[in-house]
């Protein structure tokens, strides 16, 4: 990366030799582009394809279950993060209670927890088996099947699993647009008449509205692109009829084409997402701000307020951590082996290089938009930054249909014409797998490299021009200083949800290659909940380290704070 | 009749560091006063405890007759009859301008606020603009819609936060003569504050001058540039300068630049040191005079020179010269005193 923009640096003195860096930057992006829509390409190329009677069959029995829960679902947990995120967000932004400041950054806790794992824990905590159930019947004097519980087990128990996992989203960014919003513009409401509660409703709220509506999409759309709980749970959604479509009846085309449908799905969320992050920008006030004068509460509102603030981080995160750190203790001797150890390494390998990679492509894409914001470049991270949206199920089904059709025809022309048999060269392989987690975390890299290097004013890179930095210096001595915290975030971002990642694992692994999380998965799915406790422990605790490093900076960017 | 806006003894800390201090003064109905003061004097503050933003640790603030600051119980924000506009307007980025301009009438749909509206944008020439949003608008527009956002509701008294101090200097002066016809037409009682004297002076029937938390003078425009209470006072309305003097009868100052005569007695005992003021207009130029004195830096100023000139004794003094006068450094030129107002303060010691 750093010798393309030294190449241009040397425009002055050697005219030909840029043109020939910029068509290679170009061709490179482009080439990187094209690969990454390959998945697109042929799960909508499905289409056209006929898959046979399947359809006739899945009509008739399935379909209208994956598609009514599938819906019941997404609302389901749209809902349900919109109230667990959004109210907790004003209390902590406006009032001071008890534990507030704590709250404020442990509200993001849960995100460490991926949704599967959280499904198992709280699977072991209620089962029939379980300590709630085993206490209910001790107090009772109860006995099996003589009274009514729960089944956790079932769609309600999974929009609550996907809830208490993925309201951070909505919690991060209406926070953020609470704190941003000036608090003259509350004031001036209080002036024109309004109290607080209408303050809230209307200014706080309506401006807040656009960046709530954002992080609701991204609950949705990782709620559509959930297997790992929806599956345990044996709910029938899009995931969950992908995978038994394919591996259960073979029907690969069927696959691909059920996984079109849901990319429709996905897309009417990333329409919503992307319009409400246009219409955020309006939503701007002032950039002139005074500090933010948390109201103290006591008594009553100040325990209601630290009960609705509290209960997320229970339910979501302190509650299923306990109970996994309990299971740990009593297996981690049998489970911690040298297969445990390869397992980690497995995970810490494929995480590190992924992440590597990605940010290796994403400065090099930000860099190119920043010296010149062609429509070209301006193409390409949008259309990049689009994956996040992509369920790791359909990136699976997409890329292992091409890349096994081109070893197949690769290993038949050398045998044909050669004599000698290439073998599977990038299906089955850790390519293939490597290639679907960027397609669906490079766009971490990309926003957050692309925010990183806008924060540099162009301004700074003129002052260090004039100042007779060469490029080179420059980077050095302004950009990766100013970068190295939001790089850094960048990287442990994507590391972590490599390390999370179950779907695309699932399919795209090689043969007996194993992860922390599929083997969270697989014991799990033997019944060995206690079992499964490490490898998901080691997950939860790495994925631990970017939520507070995130916390860490969005309690900084508070306003009136600068 | 009570005041519009009174306050009595109001001081506030923060971290130890006194905001305001002691602050008394008297606003009557329907005049419009400007707080002026250098940045940090506390004079925002002020405005944020009348407003009810800020709550006063100790003192007594009545608005509209109204004690606000009842120790039992302190009148919301909402409840005071304020109207507030702020500095950078703080409209509200998802409505358009007539919903700005509306938010703050009770019954939004009915007639009078349809009414109203219509009143309040032909009379900021918005109504061009009402279905517009506040990005869409200049500088000069969105002032104008927080000025008839704040008005709307028809509040007796009006806060304003430098309303001019985002807008370009030519725009300043004009929309000040404006707004003060404007607020005359409604009898709107009027604080304004701004660290702009030339604003304050075109707007304002009473100014506030405040320093480091302190209200130093509350007066009309003309007493406080030519009858200051303190020296604080005169250095910070206008130009001038101070030289040293030594008291020789009831009226009368002998300086180095010669015997200054007043027309009022100064209440100084003969013999006192003392510091009396000098403003560039109290020395005139003119060529015939014996008095010389040096040229030693000029600013043009369209119709004026203001001269900085240093009298054979020493002294510093400025001259405002009409610009066809243009002397050369070091050139002495004859000057000439003309006093209306002798202002004499005990000598300074360090001056």
């Amino acid at each position: 990366m750093f010798y393309l923009i030294s190449q241009h640096d040397r425009a002055f003195s050697d005219q030909t030799r840029i043109e020939y860096g910029k068509l290679f930057r170009r061709f490179v992006l482009t080439l990187i582009t094209l690969l990454f829509c390959v998945p697109l390409l042929f799960v909508f190329g499905s289409l056209f394809f006929s898959a046979g009677d399947i359809w006739v069959h899945l009509f008739d029995t399935v379909l209208k279950d994956y598609v009514a829960n599938s819906i019941i679902l997404t609302l389901g947990v749209g809902l349900c993060s919109l109230f667990l995120g959004v109210v907790p967000a004003w209390l902590v932004t406006m009032y001071r209670f008890p534990f507030s400041r704590l709250l404020e950054w442990a509200l993001l806790l849960p995100m460490a927890m991926p949704a599967y794992i959280i499904a198992y824990s709280y699977t072991g905590f209620l089962d029939v088996a379980g300590p709630m159930q085993t206490t209910l019947r001790e107090l009772t004097g109860l006995n099996y099947r003589e009274y009514w519980f729960p089944e956790v087990r079932s769609l309600g128990g999974a929009i609550m699993m996907l809830s208490l996992v993925l309201y951070p989203y909505v919690y991060l960014l209406s926070r953020a647009a609470f704190i941003e919003q000036s608090v003259c513009v509350l004031e001036v409401s209080r002036t024109l008449g309004c109290n607080s509660r209408e303050a809230f409703l209307r200014v706080a709220l309506p401006l807040a509205r656009p960046a709530i509506v954002v992080g609701l999409s991204l609950v949705m759309m990782e709620t559509l692109a959930d297997y790992g709980t929806v599956q345990y749970f044996s709910v029938s959604v899009f995931t969950t009829g992908i995978f038994r479509i394919w591996f259960g009846m073979g029907e690969s085309v069927a696959a691909a084409q059920l996984s079109a449908v849901l990319l429709l799905f996905v897309a009417v969320l990333l329409y919503l997402e992307r319009r409400s992050r246009r219409m955020a920008r309006y939503h701007h006030t002032s950039s002139r701000y005074s500090q933010l004068l948390q109201k103290p509460l006591h008594g009553m509102p100040a325990f209601v307020s630290l009960l609705i603030c509290g209960l997320p981080v229970l339910l979501g995160f302190i509650l299923p951590f306990i109970l996994l750190v309990n299971w740990a203790l009593s297996t981690y001797s049998k489970v911690i082996d040298s297969e445990f150890y390869k397992l980690l390494m497995h995970s810490f390998l494929l995480a590190l290089v992924t992440s590597m990679i990605a940010i290796f492509i994403a400065l090099m894409m930000a860099y190119s938009n920043r010296m010149k914001a062609t429509r070209l470049n301006k193409f390409i991270v949008s259309t990049v930054s689009m994956g996040y949206a992509i369920p790791g199920t359909v990136i699976g089904v997409g890329a292992l249909i091409p890349f096994a059709w081109f070893d197949n025809t690769l290993d038949k022309f050398l045998y044909d014409n050669f004599g000698i048999s290439s073998g599977l060269l990038v299906s089955g392989t850790l390519f293939t797998l490597v290639f679907a987690y960027l397609v669906r975390f490079l766009a971490i890299s990309i926003n957050t490299t692309e925010a990183a290097l806008g924060k540099i004013k162009l301004v700074m890179d003129e002052v260090a021009k004039t100042a007779g930095l060469s490029v080179f210096n420059m980077i050095k001595s302004i950009h990766i200083p100013m970068m190295k915290g939001s790089l850094l975030t960048a990287i442990l971002l994507v590391f972590v949800d490599v390390m999370k990642e179950l779907p695309a694992t699932l399919i795209l692994r090689p043969f007996n290659f194993n992860t922390l999380a599929v083997k969270a998965h697989e014991l799990a799915n033997e019944e060995l909940l206690a079992e499964a406790a490490v490898p998901a422990l080691a997950i939860v605790l790495t994925g631990i380290i970017p939520v507070i490093l995130i916390s860490r900076s969005i309690s900084q960017s508070r306003a009136g704070n600068a | 009749m009570h005041s519009a806006v009174e306050t009595k003894s109001v001081s506030i800390e923060f971290d130890n560091k006194k905001i305001l201090e002691d602050v008394s003064f008297k606003l009557a109905e329907s005049q419009i006063a400007s707080i002026l003061g250098p940045s940090g004097c506390g004079k925002t503050t002020l405005l944020r405890c009348v407003a009810g933003f800020e709550h006063p640790q100790s003192g007594d603030i009545w608005v509209n007759g109204i004690r606000a600051t009842n120790p039992q119980y302190i009148l919301a924000v909402e409840k005071r009859d304020v109207g507030m506009m702020f500095q950078d307007y703080a409209l509200f980025p998802h409505l358009s301008v007539a919903e700005n301009i509306v938010f703050g009438l009770r019954d939004r749909r009915s007639l009078d606020a349809k009414s109203r509206l219509d009143e309040l944008l032909s009379l900021f020439e918005l109504e061009t603009q009402a279905h517009k949003h506040p990005h869409q608008l200049s500088g000069g527009q969105q002032q104008r819609v927080a000025i008839a956002r704040a008005l709307a509701p028809r509040p007796r008294v009006l806060l304003l936060d430098e309303p001019f101090a985002s807008l370009d200097v030519e725009l300043r002066e004009q929309l000040a003569i404006e707004l003060r016809q404007i607020l005359k037409k409604d009898s709107i009682s009027t604080i304004m504050v701004s660290h702009n004297q030339l604003e304050a002076f075109a707007m304002a029937d009473v100014i506030g001058v405040m320093d480091e938390g302190k209200l130093l003078q509350w007066d009309s425009a003309f007493n406080l540039y030519h009858k200051p209470e303190n020296e604080k006072v005169a250095d910070l309305i206008g130009e001038g300068v101070f030289i040293p003097g030594k008291v020789i009868s009831e009226t009368n100052v002998n300086t180095e630049i010669g015997v200054i005569e007043s027309h009022i007695p100064h209440h100084f005992k003969i013999n006192d040191e003392v510091d009396i003021l000098i403003r560039p207009d109290d020395i005139l130029h003119d060529d015939d005079s014996p008095m010389k004195a040096y040229v030693i830096d000029k600013a043009f100023r369209g119709a004026n020179f203001l001269y900085t000139l240093r009298s054979a004794g020493g002294a510093k003094l400025l001259s405002l010269v009409p610009s066809h006068h243009d002397h050369e450094y070091n050139e002495a030129i004859g000057i000439r005193l003309e006093i209306d107002h002798l202002v004499v303060f005990p000598r300074r010691s360090n001056r």
